[in-house]
């Protein structure tokens, strides 16, 4: 289905952003395009220096892009300061007005909008309830614990009812537990604002169990987009595949008709092509990605090989199979694994995935 | 036991605990004599006879200490203001801010009245202002005020600027994200950020005011006497325990504010 | 909700339209801070260099004028000041010899002024490493009680050692009320009234630098010197010293400048007699009436404090490449 069959809140086209000159130039954003549609839950996932944060600030108006348009509902705000723009900021460490009130520093933007009081209060009473705050409204933000500063700034960033919530890796600074909470409660939230979210991490499992479509990135570049499904099992590029997940990638050749591909050993099976290539199938030697827990392990299987290493981590364990060919391969076994030195066949998928990179 | 014990003490130098306290005596000394004889019902400032408020109460009625202290108010309430708005204005300027074309000549014209030795602002300021008096015939306190204000600034610019420093541009950035314009966010969370800088500066500020003396000695006109040039006056013409009265209480007041600045500078 | 500018609505304009658009918006803001940023600055760099900077070029004029008769200068051009400074003219028969006399003022401050900076570095050092070897919860204590000082009045501080040391101060009166001397120390009015002064008002200014790179210290490299069989004089000498460095050329240079144009103390302490440059200067736009060579004194003060600075400056650089 095209892009143009759903309604698209931030249209990114072109983006590039450099900081510096000359010598100390740096790329941030390398000619970044994405469609972000109306009511998604849309994460930029990646590892640090990857150039999300970048854009997500390029949304937010702090920093202008170097070339390219950011548009905004259909409407240019690339050039726009961001007290102009419809779009508000969940910050990494919360950013909360130390000198005000919880209740005051919710009311913030709707005050600053010049909106008459009645409305500010109702609105704020509205988040309070809403992040269930309503007994600390008029505690100072210092006084509050981790997950309340998270709670208020989101409040803080919903208040305005903004066309978009940008979300800067707003639970790296929570614990475990706090953390999976807030990931429900922000879930909630955007199903019931109906606002589009625009969500940075780099913690692929916050990324897949959150998101309607993830975009991962790397030095400066988006790699794949995706929801979280597609972007699991079928990875288009190397980094895409390593980064999420466990993932064996393997040195394979693509047969002539460009429907399988002859795995090391001589084993054919199908091949699964990424989007940006089923145009035109690449030919002669390929990588493909298959997972762990795609496999299993079988005596009638076309794959063999002896166990190298077995590492159990409780819901099951990772089996390091050496293959006759030299090359390694793990296979993810639930139950009972098979001994160290043992013999074993691999069953295989339906098909590998081809990497375009 | 002991070699434990001789680790403890390995930050330690020999001697040097003993020099510091006796520094430290030595420092306070003077000071403390002063404030002790002030409450001295003797004029001497030897003998101790009895403890009493006598010279604070001649001190009181002394018209000459009067109208200086109330000069020196007002010359250090006018510099304080002036010098400490100018300061931030300044400090605003000059800090968070990527390197820009003319920022050491801005520095150094900011702390120039640092680098020149008192005396020599002092002749020259007197110069300066001896001819605008002769050229236009304006006279008055406005001239004191004015170079009070001059070597203010740099006293009152350093801890604005430390607090400025002190603050990430995300606050401001987050009050953006909210619709505030410029001017709402210096107004919401600029300003009131500084503020414990700003009167940490004007405490300065103040202070410095107060204690100066060769610059007010030299500028000064008659009617125009300042606290301390009163004191300089009276010690010259012999030593009176009223003078040990007012000066334990500019002393007094000169520790408050600097205790206050302390204070504020750690509740930070 | 906030409504967005009227823009075209129509996205996609090309790239071009795109980029003059961001070329705009990014020179706007440089424009506008650049325009804050000298609006911001104004007030502080009007009032200073107007009243600050600008009267030094006053002094300098004056100092090739002639003295007015009255006080201030008559609009006559001479370098009279600056010869005065060197020479002395003979009433009678307007020749000029050489006088050492304001020569060796300048000389003398110099001395008073270095003295008092090696003392007062002597007598800081220790106390510095005091405050940084406590733990840092109490230095903030220390640190107030030592520039607690710093902020009283100059003038006050110095007068309470007039008290102490005059004759019939407490000290004389002490000891020779236990009899230990028959007179009084005749210590007030002495090179070394003015001495202590010097020190007793500027310490303050050598202890906040030391303590400052003292604080920096990693005191492990002190263990591992005393690893290495170091005793405590050599630590002393090779590590701290060393490291403590540009805390010793800063407290020195905020001792010594204020040192040479010193006023009070040696007005309180010194008795008039014999003058440092403070009081020369003073003295000319006084009671001798001679503003050009005040003017001139001060120019000549300003050139030895430029001198000292470059050859602080030039001693910490070396020290550094030293290593």
């Amino acid at each position: 289905m095209s892009e143009n069959a759903y309604d698209t809140m931030i249209l990114a086209d072109g983006v590039t952003k450099t900081f510096g000159q000359g010598d100390t130039k740096v790329t941030a954003l390398d000619d970044v395009s994405a469609a972000i549609r109306k009511n998604e839950f849309f994460t930029l996932l990646g590892p640090s220096g990857c150039g999300k944060t970048t854009l997500l600030r390029l949304i937010a108006g702090f920093e202008l892009p170097t070339h390219g348009t950011i548009l905004l509902d259909g409407q240019e705000i690339g050039h726009l300061p961001p007290y102009k723009r419809p779009v508000n900021t969940v910050f990494q460490n919360y950013a909360l007005f130390p000198h005000m009130s919880v209740a005051r520093n919710i009311g913030f933007g709707l005050e600053m909008q010049g909106r008459p009081k009645a409305e500010v209060d109702g609105a704020i009473d509205k988040m309070l309830a809403l992040v269930q705050m309503e007994h600390l409204a008029g505690r100072r933000t210092d006084q509050l614990s981790g997950g309340q500063q998270q709670r208020v700034a989101l409040a803080r960033a919903l208040a305005p009812h903004p066309k978009v919530l940008l979300l800067d890796e707003p639970l790296s600074a929570l614990d475990l537990k706090l953390r999976k909470e807030m990931q429900i409660e922000l879930k909630r939230l955007q199903s019931e604002t109906g606002i589009t979210f625009v969500f940075v991490t780099h913690d692929q499992e916050e990324a897949l169990t959150m998101s309607d479509r993830i975009a991962v990135m790397a030095a400066g570049e988006i790699l794949q987009v995706g929801s979280p499904r597609e972007i699991y099992t079928q990875p288009a590029r190397r980094f895409v595949a390593d980064f999420i997940g466990d993932i064996n990638i393997l040195e394979a050749e693509m047969t002539a008709d460009g429907a399988e591909v002859t795995l090391p050993g001589g084993i054919k099976m199908p091949a699964q092509l990424p989007d940006t290539l089923k145009g035109a199938a690449p030919t002669g030697r390929v990588s493909v990605a298959i997972r762990p827990e795609d496999m299993s392990f079988d005596p009638s299987g076309a794959l063999r090989g002896t166990v190298a290493n077995v590492v159990y981590f409780g819901v099951g364990s990772n089996v390091h199979v050496t293959l006759p060919t030299g090359e390694g391969l793990t296979v993810r076994c639930a139950s009972d694994a098979p001994e160290i030195g043992a013999a074993v066949g691999i069953k295989l998928p339906a098909a590998a995935q081809v990497l375009a990179d | 036991m002991a070699k434990l014990r001789r680790m403890k003490d390995l930050r330690k130098q020999p001697g040097f605990d003993f020099l510091a306290y006796t520094c430290l005596f030595f420092l306070y000394a003077p000071i403390v004599v002063l404030v002790v004889f002030s409450f001295n019902d003797n004029r001497s400032v030897v003998l101790w006879t009895e403890f009493s408020f006598r010279w604070y109460g001649e001190a009181f009625e002394n018209d000459g200490i009067r109208e200086a202290t109330v000069i020196s108010l007002k010359v250090a309430a006018v510099a304080t203001v002036f010098s400490t708005i100018f300061a931030t204005m300044a400090a605003l300027a000059t800090t968070r801010n990527p390197p820009f074309k003319g920022q050491t000549l801005a520095y150094a014209i900011i702390n120039q009245p640092l680098m020149v030795p008192e005396i020599v602002t002092a002749v020259a300021t007197l110069a300066f202002f001896t001819l605008v008096k002769k050229l236009t015939g304006v006279t008055g306190i406005g001239y004191l005020m004015l170079a009070h204000t001059v070597f203010c600034i740099p006293f009152a610019y350093m801890p604005i600027r430390a607090r400025l420093e002190d603050m990430t541009l995300t606050l401001e950035q987050a009050a953006a994200d909210l619709y505030a314009t410029p001017f709402q966010v210096f107004r919401s969370v600029t300003l009131p950020l500084m503020a414990p800088g700003i009167v940490a500066g004007a405490m300065l500020a103040f202070v410095v005011s107060l204690d100066d003396v060769i610059i007010s000695l030299l500028i000064a006109g008659p009617g125009e006497t300042t606290l301390p040039i009163y004191i300089l006056g009276q010690i010259r013409r012999g030593i009176t325990p009223e003078i040990n009265a007012v000066s334990t209480l500019l002393l007094g007041l000169t520790v408050i504010l600097v205790a206050a600045f302390f204070m504020v500078g750690r509740k930070k | 909700m906030v409504a967005l500018p009227d823009t075209d609505t129509q996205p996609k304009r090309g790239a071009e339209a795109n980029a003059v658009r961001l070329a705009a918006a990014r020179k706007s803001i440089d424009g506008s801070a650049r325009r804050r940023r000298l609006q911001l600055l104004s007030p502080a760099m009007i009032t200073i260099g107007i009243f600050g900077l600008f009267p030094l070029t006053i002094t300098l004029i004056y100092s090739f004028l002639s003295p007015g008769v009255f006080g201030g200068v008559t609009w006559q051009f001479s370098t009279d000041a600056y010869v005065q400074f060197l020479f002395e003219r003979d009433i009678f028969d307007d020749t000029l010899t050489f006088s050492n006399t304001y020569l060796s003022i300048y000389g003398r401050s110099i001395g008073l002024a270095f003295g008092a900076t090696v003392g007062a570095l002597l007598i800081g050092f220790p106390m510095a490493y005091f405050i940084a070897s406590k733990p840092p919860e109490q230095r903030n204590l220390w640190l107030f009680l030592i520039t607690l000082p710093f902020w009283t009045n100059l003038l006050i501080r110095t007068y309470a050692i007039l008290l102490i040391i005059r004759d019939e101060g407490i000290i004389n009166v002490s000891l020779e009320g236990l009899g230990i001397i028959d007179a009084p120390l005749g210590m007030l009015y002495t090179d070394g009234a003015i001495f202590l002064g010097l020190i007793y008002s500027y310490l303050p200014f050598m202890v906040l630098p030391l303590y400052a790179s003292l604080e920096k210290l990693d005191f492990k490299l002190v263990e591992a010197a005393y690893d290495l069989y170091a005793t405590r004089f050599q630590v002393l000498r090779h590590i701290i010293v060393p490291m403590a460095k540009p805390g010793i050329v800063a407290g020195c240079i905020l001792v010594f400048i204020p040192g040479l144009g010193a006023y009070i103390t040696p007005e309180l302490l010194g008795g008039g007699k014999e003058l440092m440059i403070g009081n020369l200067i003073a003295l000319q736009f006084g009671g001798s009436r001679n503003w050009p060579f005040g003017s001139a004194a001060a120019l000549i003060l300003m050139v030895v404090v430029m001198l000292s600075l470059i050859v602080y400056v030039r001693y910490s650089g070396k020290e550094n490449a030293h290593g």
